[in-house]
């Protein structure tokens, strides 16, 4: 078929491809073009990586000085003294009762949008947007919606108001993310658990739910870990209330919060008051980056098992 | 990972150090013969030297050690079962595994005499004049004469930009289908007019040698045929490589034909170079009969 | 049986997401309808926001929201694109599985703490050096003017928002070069094209449209952020031209000036003010929306 002793001339207008393979003429330039690229890309992401550092560092360093065990478990008194006990608390007690409010909403939302919306229909777009821009709404302006809602009728700031300020700052978080978990969740066993004939509802919690758990209980801790650093939710309707004392009614009273505590001693001219602001805010951002590092490491724990 | 008379060298830092190993070179082939098919090739240069290669993805070995001659001009098929390492053998000539975590290659790949996996090779310029036409039709999301010209502009080749997009497009046998409407979306084409389309692309920059993975399995057998008229075509210009898994069509379209096959008898599956020649012996007096068996297709 | 009640709690639950936002919106109207029936549309216009004197105008608040959030998006915006382009193409995958988490959580620190942060560490660091700076270098330009002593300002407040807004832009950047098909990247590479070159010849190309909305994303948190802003931006009334004076943002104006007034159109006009940021976020959100859906990008959220 072929005669295997000829050869073919090669054109010798054209570039000699027996030349070495390195770089030469134009590719040098476009080489080092790339690299700059390259350069600038990596350089960027250092960037990033150490303004985090930075910032966590200084609030690590300044807050440190004013860490100790009375630092947490003792009230503010005074005027700059004590510690940060019952702003502790607080948030502890508002961002719970914020949960206990988002997190039902938001899962049954998520089960709505999987479960019984098919995901052209209208109600499943709607849902979806409304979430989107849920998600896009400034917190000073969820702040100054209940402040109209709660706070203007009763005349009243309570920690009630700020943690249901606080659970629509995390709706959409934790109807977003159990909606994208338990879309994960294989058809299979869907499919499974249809085939037995059990009851949807049955197959739902005994079934489906518990496979997204961890997905879903990411996105909990993350919109919760989210919402014990929000500020401007609570201006307006939760931050008139004794600092220096504890305050566990919520209903009735306002409620000392750590951000709010933050926010209204940041610029004291006391350096003491300042030291212990940084306190607050070092106990604050641990809670806040251990939280998010221990949600992404069960987040890549249930999609693994998703998909193992 | 070392073979007999192994020496690691350092890597240039262009090369991850993942993925070459050296050997020392092979003496010259005086062995050649017995893989390589009776004929003596003596006055046909040869294209690519590869001596002793293997592939492995991390400690895994997809390849076992290879050694064949690609001559220049002519069109060599890579033939054989799937998943026996063709695609690893031909993606490795122009460093296309080098993305891939954990790949490693020993032994030598040797174009025009130059190392592939070299130190100071540059692999923008090995893929220049290595091109690669893949088995799915891959033309960017731009117009028909962007995707042809793209890469001629980056390597500055402005000037009768027009000219060499339509001796692109002759070459590929797509001009007369496409002159009208240059400017057209790429992705509007038929599935047979984007692999020519890709065909075009690849030869617009003037390589040396053309690496066609599978390029007609995607297509229907119009388009595949029209394919294979340009393999007769192009080899006046280029030298190919085209890895298929149809027999019929190496036997219409090769000169030469490189026979892998899965090796089974060790603890892995290893892809291994059975025999390559000539395509009139390959097909019609195989010397092995794992080669025999897979032409006269007992399997595969 | 069962099933219905489940179906029911279900539909509840998106029935009440649905009215939360209804009664969002409806709060801010009513809210704000002293206020807007008072001034009208001029409210928009007006610079001056005197309460004692009934006097409520929106100008210099709007003219700091733009400029801290134009200049966050400025510099964010390229930063943002650079990192996610190193973390989808450059780096190693074990450097990826690090520094993508460490840039997402830069998102994830408190306004106020990265507030407090940029009044006691990076307002005097800008007012120190950055400020005089640009000042000697760019000071032809009305926007660097003369620099203040407390390094609040509006240049600070723009710093700050670049540090929230940037995180936003990178991650979604990388998810989104990550989703240009593999054959294509490689299909550019056999034709001898150096990274840059497939960068900008294919990546790009195809995802312009979702880092578009990657940015308006961005700007979106920028122009609502309230409380970071309010403790980086000093205190200004007034619009003026240059950068490194104080100023003030819708948000800020209405995070400071919460205290119930004698003034009764006061809560009004800040209720005015919130529904303007509303309408802004909202805008933002869909916007958002409609770029990544028209040109059927798929949109990952990272939080």
């Amino acid at each position: 078929m072929t005669d295997l002793s000829a050869t073919v001339e090669r054109d010798p207008s054209l570039p000699d491809p027996t030349a070495p393979l390195t770089a030469s003429g134009s590719l040098r330039r476009r080489a080092i073009v790339s690299r700059l690229v390259d350069l600038t890309a990596s350089g960027s992401a250092l960037f990033a990586v150490a303004m985090l550092g930075l910032v966590v560092f200084d609030v690590a360093k300044r807050g440190a000085k004013a860490l100790s065990l009375s630092f947490l478990f003792t009230n503010p008194s005074g005027f700059a003294g004590g510690g940060i006990a019952n702003a502790l608390i607080g948030t502890v007690l508002i961002v719970a009762f914020a949960a206990l409010i988002a997190v039902p909403i938001g899962i049954l939302t998520g089960l709505y949008l999987t479960e019984f919306a098919g995901p052209r229909s209208r109600s499943a777009r709607a849902l979806r947007m409304v979430l989107d821009m849920l998600q896009g709404l400034p917190t000073i302006v969820v702040g100054v919606v209940i402040y109209g809602l709660i706070v203007a009728t009763t005349h009243l700031e309570t920690g009630f108001a700020g943690s249901v300020a606080l659970a629509i700052v995390m709706l959409p978080l934790i109807a977003r993310s159990s909606q994208e978990m338990l879309m994960l969740v294989p058809h299979t066993m869907r499919e499974g658990a249809d085939a037995l004939g059990v009851n949807r509802w049955r197959s739902v919690v005994g079934v489906i739910l518990p496979a997204a758990l961890g997905g879903i209980a990411t996105g909990v801790i993350l919109s919760t870990a989210r919402a014990a650093g929000e500020t401007a939710p609570l201006l307006f309707v939760n931050s008139i209330y004794n600092p220096n004392a504890t305050q566990l009614n919520i209903f009735g009273h306002g409620v000392p919060s750590i951000p709010i505590y933050i926010y209204t001693n940041y610029d004291l001219p006391s350096q003491q008051a300042v030291n212990n602001v940084w306190g607050a805010a070092f106990v604050l951002l641990t809670f806040i980056l251990l939280a998010n590092v221990g949600a992404r490491v069960l987040l890549a724990r249930s999609r693994a098992k998703m998909s193992g | 990972m070392t073979d007999s008379s192994g020496s690691r060298t350092e890597d240039h830092e262009s090369v991850p150090s993942r993925v070459r190993i050296r050997t020392e070179p092979l003496p010259p082939s005086v062995d050649d013969t017995a893989v390589n098919g009776g004929r003596s090739e003596i006055a046909r240069e040869a294209v690519f030297d590869i001596r002793d290669m293997a592939v492995y993805y991390g400690t895994n070995c997809a390849l076992a050690h290879t050694t064949l001659r690609i001559y220049r001009n002519l069109v060599t098929a890579v033939i054989g079962p799937s998943g026996c390492g063709k695609t690893t053998f031909i993606r490795s000539l122009n460093r296309m595994n080098d993305a891939i975590p954990g790949f490693r290659l020993s032994g030598q790949v040797l174009y025009h005499n130059h190392d592939v996996y070299g130190n100071g090779v540059n692999r923008v310029e090995v893929r220049r004049r290595i091109g690669m036409v893949f088995q799915k039709p891959n033309p960017f999301p731009k117009s028909i004469y962007d995707n042809v010209a793209w890469a001629p502009r980056n390597l500055g080749l402005r000037s009768e930009l027009d000219a060499r997009v339509e001796r692109a497009l002759r070459h590929a046998a797509l001009w007369d289908e496409v002159k009208d409407r240059l400017r057209d979306a790429a992705l509007s084409l038929s599935g047979g007019q984007q692999q020519r389309l890709c065909i075009a692309r690849a030869i617009a920059v003037e390589p040396d040698v053309l690496l066609l993975d599978e390029p007609a399995s995607a297509l229907d057998p119009v388009s595949t045929a029209a394919i294979e008229e340009l393999m007769h075509t192009l080899k006046s210009r280029y030298t190919i490589v085209i890895v298929t898994h149809n027999m019929q069509q190496a036997a219409r379209v090769a000169d030469r034909a490189a026979f892998f096959t899965l090796d089974l008898t060790g603890p892995e599956r290893v892809g291994t170079l059975v025999e390559y020649g000539d395509t009139e012996t390959i097909f019609r007096s195989p010397k092995d009969t794992r080669t025999r068996d897979y032409v006269t297709g007992q399997f595969g | 049986m069962g099933d219905r009640i489940f179906y029911g709690l279900c539909a509840i639950a998106g029935l009440l997401t649905i009215f939360v936002l209804v009664e969002v919106v409806y709060q801010l109207i009513s809210g704000a309808s002293p206020s807007i029936s008072r001034f009208g549309v001029g409210f928009l216009g007006h610079s001056r926001w005197a309460a004692n004197f009934g006097i409520f105008g929106a100008a210099a608040a709007i003219y700091g929201t733009l400029m801290s959030s134009l200049m966050a998006l400025t510099l964010a915006t390229p930063l943002g694109i650079a990192i996610g382009l190193y973390l989808s193409m450059m780096a190693p995958p074990a450097i990826r599985a690090v520094v993508g988490p460490l840039v997402e959580m830069l998102a994830a620190i408190p306004s106020v703490i990265l507030g407090f942060w940029g009044v006691a560490v990076l307002a005097p660091f800008a007012a120190k050096y950055l400020e005089p700076w640009l000042h000697s270098v760019f000071g032809f330009i009305p926007l660097f003017g003369e620099p203040q002593t407390t390094g609040l300002s509006i240049f600070t407040a723009g710093l700050g928002l670049t540090l929230m807004v940037l995180p936003i832009i990178a991650a979604l950047s990388r998810d989104l070069f990550l989703t240009v098909p593999g054959e294509l990247k490689d299909g550019a590479a056999a034709l001898g094209a150096t990274r840059w070159e497939i960068i900008r010849g294919v990546v790009l190309p195809t995802t312009v449209s979702g880092v578009a909305a990657a940015t308006v994303l961005g700007l979106g948190r920028a122009l609502g952020e309230a409380i970071a802003v309010t403790q980086m931006i000093g205190d200004g009334a007034g619009i003026h031209a240059s950068l490194f004076l104080p100023g003030n943002s819708l948000a800020s104006r209405i995070a400071t000036e919460y205290t119930v007034s004698e003034n009764k159109l006061e809560i009004p006009s800040l209720f005015y003010l919130a529904l303007i940021l509303l309408v802004i976020g909202l805008v933002t959100s869909v916007l958002a929306r409609i770029i990544s859906s028209r040109f059927d990008v798929q949109r990952t959220l990272a939080r």
